[in-house]
């Protein structure tokens, strides 16, 4: 799960990893108090979305006095922007965060995340802050430094010096960026984030280390074990569509095409949008409905897909195990009747009771196109709607 | 012959009084697999399905059953403590079968299993099955065939279509091994790799990736140095969008790496047959048995 750049550094706050002073607004009239409040002689005005490249698309502003940062958000808050992060629709912006201005005497990147390769948590770090790190990493890897953490010792002090002293950093900075990352790696491990990224930290002149931005991902598996964290999803970052899936459990993410998938199983499905492709037709989403699927989720599965008005035909595609091919096609029967379907339907069932599911779909006396093998499904579909 | 599980394993279910622990150990059991007994804490001293006896710790079950092998159905919250809990008892092979552990669980978990005996299959995968001599998971038993091509893949119902497809061709599988679809798991595929080369009953394999990651290369360039036998591959998600996680928390390109596009190309460039199409698994391993 995504959160907002405030509600990263109101993270990091609690684990004592210095971020700027900065006040949180909705309305640009808040503006000039949130200004005065922060007392500095500039501030900076930050456009709240999920996605990164704000800086880019006009969403971070310096203002020099508080008039001009009501200004600045006047103009951020309501305006749709477009980052390279976003797809050129772009994203709204509700809210602006205003944080004291500082002088920056040297931009550093620093990054957690789990490194799959070696299982462990891996720490990055490059002098070369405030650019892409995909794009320092294509460039000029070896700009880049990596430390991997033993879980059982964590982050101990030799290992912060050594990643300061990798970032050329002397005097006040190199003591002050050890307990820093101890402590953002403590925040890492307790917030149960699966990245976090600080992009760029920086020194200033009065050789203060900040998380000058924080972008936290945070792992969906544990959020049983943060209830708060939880409360800070903003459904408003998200497609319309995804949250509507999400309630009823099902795996769905949107994409362009017009041939809605309906399949069991994350690799069936990947692999279902990949021979519409190859079938000369564009899969309009990823949908797995999991292996304990039953009519309601059948059903709830065809509502989302109607939803996306693009969608021309639907393929589903069943390999049954778990999921018995007679239930599937009771479900499936049951909510083509209830939702008056009138767009091709192409099913294509293998596994555990396929005879007997074919019959159903056969005795409901609804025009279902049958699939025999997923090519020849895939094939259908593409055709029926042309 | 076969890999991992066979007719010597004798299995015990880590949450076998639950729904799916129960049911799926009963499948099990009804293939012939050698099922000696499961635990649930709390429960120690009933027995279920007859004379399967429960036990409250793993140690306990090890000791009186002398159990090789675990399958943990355990929920999410209590997986990786179920794993522990299975290595600290000296269990030699623990098929994870639970979707959805934390990944800071997984990372304390892998890095306690490096000093014990133990093989953790899994998380989040479909087990192991060695067709006509054991099975450990939850894959419909019915589409195998017992033979000599080794099946290995991170995805559960992409790995019975290609047994499907091999099967309705009249080619049975040594054994297929899912290894699970999260980005910490604890076999490999060049773990797997190396079992079935050096395994005499299985004569080609076939590897199912996904995007994300870099676990496809590397077993292609282990292909390329290590394994004589022909390999035909597929990668998952050629038509996935960037930074979205696709279902498995582990299929997610990320910072332009873990595309299929690159795993293909390496794959090839290893001597792997790589198909565009996942329907022509089948096909393609029959051509280069």
């Amino acid at each position: 799960m995504k959160i907002h750049e405030y509600q990263a550094k109101e993270i990091l706050r609690k684990y004592n990893v210095p971020v700027p002073n900065g006040v949180l607004i909705s309305k640009k009239s808040e503006a000039p108090a949130a200004a005065k409040k922060l007392g500095t002689p500039v501030v900076v005005v930050k456009a709240q979305i999920h996605a990164g490249g704000r800086g880019k698309g006009g969403g971070v502003k310096l203002a020099k006095s508080p008039a001009e940062a009501e200004k600045h958000a006047g103009n951020i808050i309501g305006m749709t922007l477009v980052t390279p992060q976003t797809g050129p629709e772009g994203r709204l912006v509700k809210k602006v965060l205003i944080e004291e201005g500082m002088e920056i005497v040297k931009e550093l990147y620093m990054g957690i995340l789990v490194d799959r390769e070696t299982s462990r948590v891996l720490i990055m770090a490059s002098e070369a802050g405030g650019m892409e790190i995909e794009e320092v990493a294509a460039d000029t890897p070896e700009k880049i430094i990596k430390e991997v953490v033993d879980p059982v010792i964590g982050v101990q002090p030799y290992l912060a010096r050594k990643i300061a002293f990798a970032l050329n950093l002397e005097g006040a900075a190199l003591k002050a960026i050890i307990p820093f990352i101890i402590n953002l790696y403590d925040s890492f491990v307790k917030e149960d984030c699966s990245m976090l990224e600080i992009n760029p930290l920086v020194i200033t002149s009065d050789d203060r280390v900040l998380a000058l931005d924080a972008k936290v991902d945070i792992d969906d598996n544990a959020m049983y074990r943060h209830k708060d964290t939880l409360a800070l999803r903003d459904t408003d970052e998200e497609d319309p569509t995804e949250v509507e899936a999400s309630k009823f459990n099902l795996n769905y993410i949107k994409l362009d095409g017009n041939i809605g998938c309906m399949v069991n199983g994350a690799g069936l499905a990947m692999g279902t949008m990949d021979i519409i492709k190859l079938s000369g037709g564009e899969p309009a989403n990823f949908l797995d409905v999991g292996g304990g699927a039953d009519e309601e989720m059948i059903e709830n599965g065809f509502r989302i897909l109607l939803s996306d008005k693009s969608v021309k035909g639907i393929f589903i595609n069943i390999f049954g195990g778990i999921l018995r091919c007679d239930v599937l096609a009771r479900g499936v029967v049951a909510a083509t009747k209830k939702l008056h379907i009138k767009i091709p339907v192409v099913v294509r069932m293998e596994g555990t009771n396929m005879e007997e599911g074919h019959q159903i779909l056969k005795d409901s006396g609804l025009n279902f196109l049958i699939g025999d093998g997923m090519k020849d499904g895939a094939q259908k579909v593409v055709k029926a709607i042309k | 012959m076969s890999i991992l599980v066979d007719e010597k394993t004798r299995l015990i279910t880590q949450g076998i009084t639950g729904r799916e622990g129960m049911f799926h150990t009963e499948q099990s059991m009804k293939y012939g697999t050698k099922v000696v007994g499961g635990v649930t804490p709390g429960k120690g001293g009933q027995t279920v399905m007859g004379n399967v006896p429960v036990f409250n710790t793993v140690a306990d079950a090890a000791k009186k059953t002398k159990a090789n092998a675990t399958m943990v159905f355990v929920p999410p919250p209590f997986a990786a403590d179920a794993i522990l809990e299975a290595a600290d008892a000296g269990i030699e092979l623990i098929i994870c079968i639970t979707e959805g552990i934390p990944v800071s669980d997984m990372v304390n978990v892998h890095k306690y299993l490096q000093g014990t005996k133990s093989r953790l299959v899994g998380p989040n995968c479909p087990g192991v099955i060695s067709p006509g001599k054991a099975k450990i998971g939850i894959m419909p038993a019915h589409i195998h065939k017992k033979g000599n091509v080794g099946i290995i893949s991170r995805s559960g119902t992409l790995t019975y279509e290609a047994v499907g497809q091999l099967t309705a061709l009249g080619i049975g599988q040594s054994t297929c091994v899912g290894i699970g679809g999260d980005p910490i798991i604890g076999t490999r595929f060049i773990d797997v790799l190396e079992l079935f080369q050096k395994d005499r009953g299985t004569k080609a394999i076939c590897m199912i990736g996904e995007i994300g990651g870099t676990a496809e290369d590397e077993a292609a360039y282990y292909i390329k140095k290590h394994v004589t036998k022909p390999v035909v591959g597929f990668i998952a998600g050629q038509t996935a969008p960037p930074g979205r996680r696709m279902g498995h928390a582990g299929a997610i390109i990320s910072g332009g790496q873990g595309t299929a596009e690159e795993k293909m190309k390496v794959m090839k460039r290893c001597g792997i047959k790589v198909v565009k199409s996942p329907a022509d698994l089948g096909k393609t391993i029959q051509k280069v048995l």
